[in-house]
């Protein structure tokens, strides 16, 4: 472990942010208010944030459908997203995208993607300009076990390696596409199909902010360093469905709730860094009370916010046309 | 200005644009080619040779030999385009399009909208198309339909050398994502091609011939068979417009129903596969917005809804001809309807 003060509140204001963001969408989404449909990242939150607390505005992530938590990592403002989210005209996206769609390149954050198996090409083509402009970046695929096998993800392996690009390919696995678990759906071993095509991978434990963090900081440094691409298989899972409204009946009994008693990676952030004194309890209870009031705030002004005017349907298809 | 072929006017367009914009990387399978290879480096300079010579004056940094991975290096374009290159990618036939048809039309084309006008994705993918090369199913068609259906797509098909140099130019600097058809037959044909870069705009017709009776409007190398045909009619005092829509997103809808209003009478020549193609969209566009300056019906002169076969015979009759577009002409001034 290597953070300041300062990086370590950072850590847990931005898992916290982003479960409450998630847990908060759990409740209002119940209401009907937010339309299509949305796909939350609680339990995950360690993962975006232990690779996103590497990365500047200069470096590209890719994300997936589960984004919010890649955005918020990513440094996209939650107002914004919010209103993204309610389909508001002030939304990140002008209330085009929607929840799948939440993007800020402004911020190296290169869209959610409601393609599984859509982002990895994408970053290839990010660490691509990253080294013929010299700007230093990288960028980082985060990808689902679901995606781990579209050939999309595969064909950018081999191509980010016979590039040698400075390119991370994080495989998030929740251990469910959709709801076929990963046990049944992927032949092999995540690191070892990265492995096959020369890239150094590793396995984490997807709970623990620190391990990622650490493997993150390894691959991160090698492709800032012309080392090419890495590869981390991070074992986690989610807290609720696929989507919102998912039944969850091909979970086991009991699964969910053991994995929050047991498997929650802001608690063992907490406990982590208490037993350590590396930050005292009131601290992180204030960063708690200021997560809460900052969501509470970002519903609230989405709620208020107006949606696109008939004008905005023909706009901005193409830049000029 | 100097004798040029398809290829070099291509080639030129390239290179030129190479030189002005360091953020310009061509990539694709082979468009340098014997990478990691024991003999040439250079050995192909893509398939047929329209990007031979570049990897020489701009190196392997920005002449990228890919894997044969489409989906994984035309969305690397996209990614690129995204983040700050201006990356031109080559598919070596339209026909793969099929695995990478996510990139181009989920990614790139979706990117501005969906993103609420804050991304640019400035890629150009080239490739060919077209039959009568003897080259069968999987390596003929048009396909140009169906990337113009996409919203966020622009669609460009120059007809000869001259038109492929100003129309490649004006897709490398525009700022959205253009799918470029170039047409297999025509790589050898020369005419008079400017040495300087220029540009011709999309979305603006070239009236290749002017008449008073009738209005062809054909793409692609279907432009030359039209005219082709209109040179023989012209002999019988049959006087043809003739035009190029040059790209067909955006499309020049104006000129084409200005043409119609001066003539009333309309045949369509396209490559592509009659059903939801140009023919019927332009056919459908005049048939809405111009009924009453018709004296005759509409004649498309398309394929027959078949794939592309491979013995020469059929292939010859499979695509459209002079003989073909003189006939729907003589048919359409035939009619006596009104």
């Amino acid at each position: 472990m290597q953070l300041n003060h300062e990086e370590l509140r950072r850590a847990y204001r931005t898992m916290r942010l982003i479960r409450d963001f998630e847990e908060r969408l759990h409740l209002e989404f119940a209401t009907g208010e937010i339309p299509g449909f949305v796909h939350l990242y609680a339990g995950e939150e360690a993962s975006a944030v232990g690779v996103c607390m590497h990365l500047t505005d200069k470096d590209s992530i890719a994300s997936t459908h589960r984004g919010h938590g890649h955005c918020i990592a990513k440094g996209c403002d939650t107002d914004a997203m919010m209103k993204e989210i309610y389909g508001r005209k002030e939304g990140l996206c002008g209330g085009k995208g929607g929840s799948m769609h939440i993007a800020d390149l402004s911020k190296g954050m290169l869209g959610a993607n409601g393609i599984v198996g859509g982002g990895p090409p994408l970053i290839c083509g990010a660490a691509l300009t990253a080294k013929v402009l010299q700007t230093g970046g990288v960028a980082v695929a985060f990808y689902g076990d679901g995606a781990s096998n579209q050939g999309t993800t595969l064909e950018s392996l081999n191509l980010a390696k016979v590039w040698d690009l400075p390119a991370i390919f994080v495989c998030e696995d929740n251990g469910y596409a959709e709801s076929t678990s990963s046990s049944y759906a992927v032949a092999g071993s995540q690191i070892e199909r990265a492995r096959g095509f020369g890239i150094p991978a590793e396995e984490v434990d997807g709970f623990d902010f620190f391990a990622v963090h650490d493997a993150a900081r390894t691959a991160i440094e090698r492709a800032r360093a012309g080392g090419g691409p890495s590869m981390i298989h991070v074992r986690l899972s989610r807290y609720y469905g696929h989507f919102e409204g998912d039944g969850m009946t091909y979970r086991g009994a009991g699964e969910v709730e053991a994995l929050r008693a047991k498997e929650d990676c802001l608690k063992r952030f907490r406990t982590r860094v208490t037993e350590a004194a590396l930050l005292p309890a009131a601290e992180l209870d204030e960063i708690d009370r200021a997560a809460a009031d900052q969501i509470e705030s970002a519903v609230q002004n989405a709620k208020k916010a107006k949606p696109p005017t008939e004008a905005d349907l023909l706009t901005d298809a193409y830049v000029a046309y | 200005m100097s004798r040029k072929s398809f290829r070099q006017a291509i080639n030129e367009a390239l290179r030129q644009e190479m030189r002005r914009d360091p953020r310009v990387v061509i990539m694709g399978e082979d468009v340098a080619g014997g990478a990691g290879s024991p003999g040439e480096d250079d050995a192909w300079g893509g398939v047929l040779g329209v990007t031979k010579g570049l990897v020489g004056e701009f190196g392997r940094q920005r002449v990228l030999d890919t894997p044969l991975s489409e989906s994984a290096y035309v969305g690397a374009a996209a990614g690129a385009a995204a983040t700050g290159l201006r990356p031109v990618a080559e598919l070596m036939f339209v026909d793969f399009i099929g695995v990478c048809f996510d990139q181009i039309f989920n990614q790139a084309a979706k990117f501005r909208y969906m993103f609420g006008g804050h991304a640019v994705t400035p890629m150009v993918v080239r490739t060919m198309y077209g039959a009568g090369f003897r080259a069968a199913s999987q390596h003929s068609q048009c396909l140009y339909p169906i990337v113009t259906h996409i919203p966020g797509l622009k669609v460009v098909i120059p007809s000869s050398a001259y038109e492929a140099k100003g129309l490649l130019i004006q897709a490398i600097r525009d700022d959205d994502p253009v799918i470029f058809f170039e047409n297999k037959v025509q790589y050898d044909q020369e005419e008079e091609v400017p040495d300087d870069p220029y540009t011709i705009p999309f979305g603006e017709a070239n009236l290749t011939r002017e008449g008073d009776d009738l209005t062809i409007v054909a793409f692609g190398r279907m432009v030359q068979v039209a005219n082709e045909a209109a040179d023989r009619l012209a002999r019988d005092g049959i006087s043809c417009n003739v035009v190029d829509p040059r790209t067909t997103s955006p499309l020049d809808t104006g000129t084409i129903l200005d043409c119609v209003a001066d003539t009333g009478r309309l045949v369509i020549v396209d490559e592509a596969s009659p059903r939801c193609n140009m023919a019927t969209d332009v056919s459908a566009l005049v048939a809405q917005e111009a009924f009453d300056a018709l004296k005759a019906p509409i004649r498309m002169v398309c394929p027959p809804h078949v794939p592309v076969p491979f013995a020469p015979n059929l292939e010859d009759l499979y695509v459209p001809n002079a003989d073909r577009v003189e006939a729907a002409v003589r048919a359409v001034m035939r009619h006596q309807g009104r």
